[in-house]
């Protein structure tokens, strides 16, 4: 005989605030947002058990859109907040959402240790190359070359790949995938929800007002069949409309496109994708691979088991506490030499 | 002082015993010769012994300065009393100095007719240069050290004879050469060095020989004071009459730590700390990731930004959470304790005071963060300030941060400094009985109409509820954008902002209310009120006592809640025809002082790094009284 406690069915609509959405028309966040409040249902969890922390910037208004707990903080300090959130309440599901600008610039330190710590939080980065609440400068991410208001003639700036530091720094989880791809999004989405320990999920969000059209390469169904490869766990790396071409890796160990067919190049031959590979080496690799060099992997990279730092922490509570007995004040005093006067 | 008994040593020389009242040691050497453990180990034994202690440790900022060097003296400085002490003292009665540069440094200090114990074997040609001396102070044709009664010891000879058969090279005999300098020392102060002893077992375990070594050249030290006739005298001080009870040596930092896992254990909360290294105030981080079994987290984090910024999140999450750092650590948290102000988290902001600005002087005392805790962040952001007078202190200060933070759901600072931090005295060990719990509630239901949860909506002290994420029906969102009041949705209507900025300021002000009124050590008013805060306590005191014993009417009031003022203390400084605030920095209390209470306050002003003098303090007590 089994019992089960009957949990009420969550809709999108109830993750919904009663605030106002705020973000221009047609901006990517309007999507992710969307797409969010779609899978939270999904996962069986009581909506008061979630908690949104953002920082500064377009994206970390979303807080303010869901109906659960949240924090709209300052600019970077988001991954921080998440985990003394995490560490001090295990129990919740602490989501972070942040942006280009506020996780790469003056967030990047945070950026690194929460996810080499691997705190067991999920991780939205906007990424639309550009500082949009501020009105259009490079961000960390702007192509080299970009004109902006702060680079009239160009930015001299080389970028970052987010997925490269993310993985440099032995990410458990990394992914990414584009804003208007909703099915693409909804999948990695519904992955990084139920990846245990630090989730990064890398999204392409078109910023239309002051970088638009900046992802077409990958949202326009016309081009990203050409220009993306999406990757399975276990299958080789093919793409292409008619889906023959695929990555091979070349006598350097460097990825290459080849037409299967030709020149007896089989699936075989193909670079096979491994989300699980303990090594980063792998997923660096394919982290690398950016459009317009080369057609650009989308999808999981990277998903492994690793102890999350809220459970060794915690766990080194219990297990100290085991050892020692719980503490007593009475003897805490008395530690080292005490004397009595009479 | 009087001579209570004269015996033989056995080699027909008499030795006579000396009873004092008080007196002051100060170790000083090489950073690499072990002058703060050997200050420590005379601290413990003579606390435990019964004398009332106070310490000064004063090190370099570097770990190992070039050996032999001026930058690389360490020093540590103790008074051990039969009476009630205050204050490490002014001046240094016996001054131990290991090498030339220890000496040099630490000279001026040693108060005339002083006794002074050096290692001879360290005065040779390299030592003497390095520590710029032209000419041995040592040679009896140099008269630099007229006035003093030197004692002149072979202590690297003896000390490398002491060990001699115990196989050690002679790095790790030279090692020892600080036991041999406490040995003396504890037979010149009529000490019992067991706790020493057996400290040395238990640390030296894994290494028996040297538990040997150190042993012998403890007893190396002694048996010199004994047998050689140079030291004619030696000397008793009977212990304390303190508050009877039991006690144990209580550093600031140690004060610190214990006292906030005190007050939320006895609250029935855990605590979170988050931090980075810091000088001085890494002990804090230290002894508390200790007591991992009173539930304490700590977390050594990225930088001092995500160290405040962890602490709000866990605030948020329920948690009573604390972060400690010192001045440019504490600039670094600025924005993030600002958040905290905004979303009315509590938490405790602990600043061990260091000399400023930008790196300063991270192991040297100072008191210049007070302006900075008052106002040092963007936009109006008031919050409490409490500063701690004592080590001991500090740990019922901690306490009353952690209450106002969390009754008063605010960010609070803790003001200590390097002195109080690194200092130790005698703490009577609290009856847990009086360690009253913290009174804090999570909202459970929601507050608003229609089972609206108003996440703004004040009680009768401004105060807004504390509800935890994890509570059904209460889910709300914070944050740093200017907030309505009630609902906490984001607002930009310019009536509520001026609302909001005068509530902030409002509800820290109303906590006036709710701490105690100015006490005062002295007569209700007079001539002059002396005006002191923080890690002065001790110097200003006893100089203030000097002068009420001289028959000058002056009274002390020494703030301990610095924002808000306690609410009679502006009716207090009107009572007194002059105002004197001593301080470590330029006249920061001074300024707000007199801009808040029109007073005409003058001040007493040092900003070397070094705590009072007590004679400082008195000789302007004086002064301003002629004025």
């Amino acid at each position: 005989m089994s019992t089960s406690i009957e949990l009420p069915v969550l809709t999108p609509k109830d993750f919904a605030s009663d605030q106002e959405v705020r973000w221009c028309p047609r901006c990517g966040d309007y999507s992710i947002l969307a797409q969010v409040k779609k899978i939270l249902p999904t996962l069986n969890i009581p909506k008061e058990e979630f908690v949104f922390i953002s920082g500064i910037g377009c994206s970390s208004r979303f807080p303010y859109y869901m109906n659960t707990y949240g924090m709209h903080s300052i600019h970077g300090r988001a991954p921080a907040i998440a985990t003394g959130l995490k560490v001090a309440r295990p129990d919740l599901q602490v989501w972070v959402i942040t942006g280009d600008g506020d996780s790469l610039s003056i967030g990047g330190n945070h950026f690194m240790h929460m996810i080499r710590r691997n705190v067991n939080l999920k991780v939205i980065l906007f990424n639309n190359q550009i500082y949009g609440l501020t009105k259009g400068q490079y961000s960390p991410t702007s192509p080299q070359g970009k004109r902006t208001k702060s680079t009239p003639y160009g930015s001299v700036d080389a970028p970052l790949t987010p997925l490269s530091v993310a993985i440099g720094a032995r990410a458990t989880f990394a992914a990414r995938s584009v804003d208007v791809d909703i099915k693409h999004l909804c999948y990695v989405l519904e992955r990084a929800a139920n990846h245990k320990g630090t989730a990064l999920v890398e999204v392409y969000q078109d910023c239309n007002v002051f970088n638009s059209g900046a992802f077409d390469f990958a949202s326009k169904k016309d081009q990203k069949v050409e220009n993306c490869i999406y990757l399975e766990h276990g299958k080789p790396l093919i793409f292409g409309k008619d889906r023959d071409k695929g990555i091979r890796l070349n006598h350097f160990s460097q990825p290459e496109v080849v037409e299967l067919g030709k020149g007896g190049v089989s699936e075989d031959d193909l670079l096979f994708h491994d989300e699980k590979q303990e090594n980063p080496t792998l997923a660096f690799l394919l982290s690398q691979m950016r459009y317009p060099d080369s057609p650009e992997p989308m999808g999981v990279f990277r998903a492994i088991d690793r102890p999350t730092y809220d459970d060794e922490v915690n766990e080194q509570v219990k297990d100290v506490t085991e050892k020692y007995g719980p503490g007593n004040l009475e003897d805490l005093f008395s530690t080292g030499d005490t004397w009595t006067v009479e | 002082m009087s001579a209570v008994d004269t015996q033989s040593n056995g080699n027909g020389n008499f030795r006579t015993t000396e009873q004092v009242d008080a007196v002051v040691i100060r170790f000083c050497g090489d950073s690499g010769d072990g002058m703060q453990l050997v200050g420590t180990q005379f601290t413990n034994v003579s606390a435990v012994f019964g004398n009332d202690v106070s310490t000064l440790p004063d090190f370099p900022a570097e770990i190992r300065a070039p050996a032999g060097t001026l930058n690389g003296v360490s020093g540590f400085q103790l008074c051990f009393s039969s009476t009630d002490i205050f204050t490490p003292g002014d001046e240094v009665d016996t001054l131990v100095a290991m090498n030339p540069a220890a000496l040099k440094t630490n000279l001026a200090d040693l108060k005339r007719g002083g006794t002074l114990i050096v290692n001879k074997d360290a005065f040779d040609k390299s030592g003497l240069s390095k520590a710029g001396y032209a000419t041995n102070p040592l040679e009896d044709d140099n008269d630099s050290l007229a006035g003093y009664r030197v004692h002149k010891v072979d202590m690297t000879r003896l000390t490398r004879d002491s060990v001699a058969d115990l196989g050690l090279s002679l790095k790790e005999a030279d090692r020892c050469k600080n036991f041999f300098a406490l040995g003396l020392v504890y037979w010149l102060y009529d000490r019992d060095a067991k706790a020493t002893q057996d400290w040395i077992k238990s640390k030296f375990a894994k290494r028996p020989e040297l538990v040997q070594a150190n042993l012998s050249a403890l007893k190396a030290g002694a048996d010199l004071g004994y047998s050689t006739q140079a030291f004619t005298v030696h000397y008793k001080v009977p212990p304390a009459k303190l508050p009877p009870g039991k006690y144990r040596k209580m550093t600031g930092n140690e004060a610190v730590a214990m006292g906030l896992v005190a007050a939320a254990h006895v609250s029935g909360k855990e605590l979170f700390y988050a931090g980075y290294p810091i000088t001085p105030a890494s002990d804090i981080l230290h002894e508390l990731s200790k007591l991992k079994n009173f539930g304490v987290r700590t977390a050594q984090v990225e930088d001092e930004i995500a160290a405040i910024t962890a602490t709000v999140g866990a605030s948020f999450g329920g948690a009573f959470a604390v972060t400690a750092s010192s001045g440019p650590g504490i600039a670094l948290k600025s924005e993030g304790i600002g958040l905290a102000v905004i979303t009315e988290l509590p938490l405790v902001i602990v600043n061990v005071q260091r000399g400023g600005p930008s790196t300063g002087l991270p192991t040297k005392t100072e008191q210049a963060d007070l302006m900075m805790s008052f106002f040092g962040r963007n936009g109006e952001c008031p919050m409490p300030i409490i500063a701690a007078a004592t080590p001991g202190d500090a740990f019922d200060v901690s306490r009353e941060a952690l209450r106002l933070a969390v009754e008063f759901m605010t960010p609070v600072f803790l003001l200590s400094d390097g002195y109080i931090a690194n200092g130790a005295e005698p703490w009577k060990i609290p009856d847990l009985k009086n360690i009253k719990p913290i009174d804090f509630k999570h909202i459970k239901e929601a507050n608003g109409q229609d089972g609206q949860y108003l996440p703004y909506l004040r009680n009768d002290r401004l105060v807004r509820p504390w509800a935890l994420p994890g509570t059904k029906g209460l889910e709300h969102r914070v944050g740093g954008l200017e907030k309505s009041d009630g609902t906490g949705n984001v607002s930009y209507d310019p009536d509520n902002h001026q609302h909001m900025i005068e509530t902030r300021a409002k509800k820290i002000a109303g906590i006036a209310n709710h701490i105690p009124e100015q006490p005062l050590e002295g007569p209700d008013s007079g001539d002059l009120l002396v005006i002191s805060w923080g890690g002065t306590y001790g110097s200003v005191r006893t100089a203030v006592q000097r002068a009420q014993k001289d028959g000058h009417k002056v009274t002390l009031a020494h703030i301990r809640y610095l924002n808000p003022f306690p609410k009679n203390l502006e009716e207090v400084i009107k009572r007194f025809d002059k105002v004197l605030v001593p301080e470590l920095n330029t006249g920061q209390l001074r300024f707000l002082l007199r801009a808040m209470f029109l007073c005409d306050a003058k001040g007493l002003n040092k900003m070397k790094g070094k705590p009072f003098l007590v004679s400082e303090v008195y000789d302007a007590i004086l002064e301003n009284l002629k004025k």
